[in-house]
């Protein structure tokens, strides 16, 4: 077992470090970078916090759509061929509910503030 | 010993002087933000504060002189001719001073007058001096296009000629040469190609005119830039892309930039040319640009795994890639 800090308080103290200490001392091109260097920070925090469970829901979708095991990445690379070959249609519910659950999944790590996002899920 | 920036005053003054007899000394030159290879400068010709100003553009000599053209565009040299050719047709761009030769020393560029204005999206979208020229800026990029697309063809063999299934099959190639399952991307993909436009006109076309390439000023559009992506193709790609809602900015609500109304900018488009505006083909060419953006922005991840470019920048921008999916799903499945 290791000791605490956990690897969330770790990031976050780095993160909150770039952002109060290092992002006011710098100036044009670095004060952007480090800026982008904390969000990445938040990305894996939040993945950290969501992903398995969001990655367990996106195979259990998968596995009914496509009728078939396999890991996250097999899968989505059926569903692309799927798609792209003709074999399920673009105005499949299943397919369409799918790819929105998806994608809201991949924005709440990503980038939880974009104004789409937000718009989509009435923030 | 000179910086390098002292050196540059020194070999840019005898060019300055060329078109300049009255400039002796190089003031204030200052490097601006610009691209890994390509530098961007400003100068004045004089000491006061307020007087004239221009900015040099250039591929210095020792990267390789001659750009034969960026991993998309075409040369400075080629640019620079453009930006002529615009002037003539009535378009809003800065003025060329000089067009840099080989002999010169200085690589491969050119000098234009500075132009006084904002590009930055977000300072443009709050700030408010320039608040009451927002309403009227998606007319007058409207009206500004078709000048643009009558801009005359020859002697410029070397812009691309694409078709939409030209498009279309470069993206999707690119998408493919990636490798990685992007089930939404494979969705558009298929949609798009369903709906390919055919027989379309083929015109000038700026590539690139969207929000965060337009000088604004109090008064409005002050100037057209980055001309880099100028290519033969269907005009109705020109006003497709600056309503591609990762050029909003934010302001979502706001088709044109975040700024204006798509009635705004085809109505400008209508009176200028005296032709109607193709919805449907610029609904297709909006749809594409998410698509088109997503691509470039997952693209990078080559450059990134690659060890050709580690930046934090470099890395985070493929997990842009999400925002497009949720623009591409937002047009596609619902009427948005």
């Amino acid at each position: 077992m290791q000791d605490p800090p956990s690897p969330e308080e770790l990031l976050k103290t780095v993160h909150d470090f770039l952002m109060n200490v290092a992002l006011p001392k710098l100036e044009g091109h670095d004060a952007f970078h480090a800026r982008v260097a904390a969000n990445s920070l938040a990305i894996v925090l939040r993945s950290m916090s969501l992903s398995p469970e969001q990655d367990e829901l996106e195979l259990g979708r998968l596995r009914d759509l496509l009728g078939q095991e396999g890991d996250l990445m097999s899968l989505n690379r059926e569903l692309c061929r799927r798609i792209r070959d003709g074999e399920i249609g673009l105005e499949s519910e299943a397919l369409q509910q799918h790819l929105w659950e998806t994608t809201l999944a991949k924005l709440a790590v990503d980038q939880p503030k974009y104004a789409s996002y937000r718009d989509e899920i009435g923030a | 010993m000179s910086t390098p920036s002292e050196e540059l005053a020194a070999q840019l003054l005898s060019v300055v002087r060329s078109f300049e007899p009255e400039c002796n000394k190089i003031h204030d030159l200052t490097r601006l933000s610009g691209g890994a290879s390509q530098e961007m400068w400003s100068f004045r010709l004089t000491d006061d504060a307020n007087g004239p100003a221009c900015v040099l553009r250039r591929q210095p000599p020792e990267r390789g002189g001659e750009s034969t053209g960026t991993k998309l565009g075409i040369s400075l040299t080629d640019e620079a001719r453009l930006y002529t050719r615009a002037a003539e047709q009535g378009v809003p761009v800065p003025k060329i001073r000089h067009t840099l030769a080989p002999e010169e020393g200085l690589g491969e560029g050119f000098i234009m007058n500075h132009v006084e204005g904002e590009t930055i999206p977000q300072k443009i979208l709050k700030s408010e001096s320039l608040a009451p020229a927002l309403p009227k800026l998606a007319r007058q990029c409207g009206e500004v296009l078709p000048k643009i697309h009558s801009i005359a063809l020859d002697g410029l063999e070397v812009l691309p000629r694409l078709d939409a299934e030209t498009v279309w099959r470069t993206y999707r190639d690119l998408y493919d040469q990636c490798g990685h399952p992007n089930p939404v991307f494979e969705y558009a993909f298929r949609w798009l190609e369903e709906r390919l436009p055919r027989d379309h006109a083929m015109t000038f076309v700026h590539g690139d005119f969207r929000h965060g390439n337009l000088m604004i000023g109090p008064d409005g559009l002050r100037a057209v830039l980055d001309w880099e992506l100028a290519q033969v193709s269907d005009p109705m790609q020109d006003l497709a892309w600056i309503c591609v809602p990762s050029w909003r900015f934010g302001r979502i609500q706001n088709p044109v930039g975040g700024f204006g109304r798509r009635e705004d900018l085809f109505e400008g488009y209508e009176a200028t040319s005296g032709t109607k505006v193709d919805v449907d083909r610029v609904r297709y060419w909006e749809i594409f640009g998410s698509l088109r953006w997503g691509m470039m922005c997952r693209s990078m991840y080559t450059m990134f795994a690659s060890g050709q470019d580690r930046s934090v920048e470099r890395a985070a921008i493929p997990r842009r890639v999400s925002e497009t999916e949720i623009d591409l799903l937002r047009a596609l499945l619902q009427e948005s």
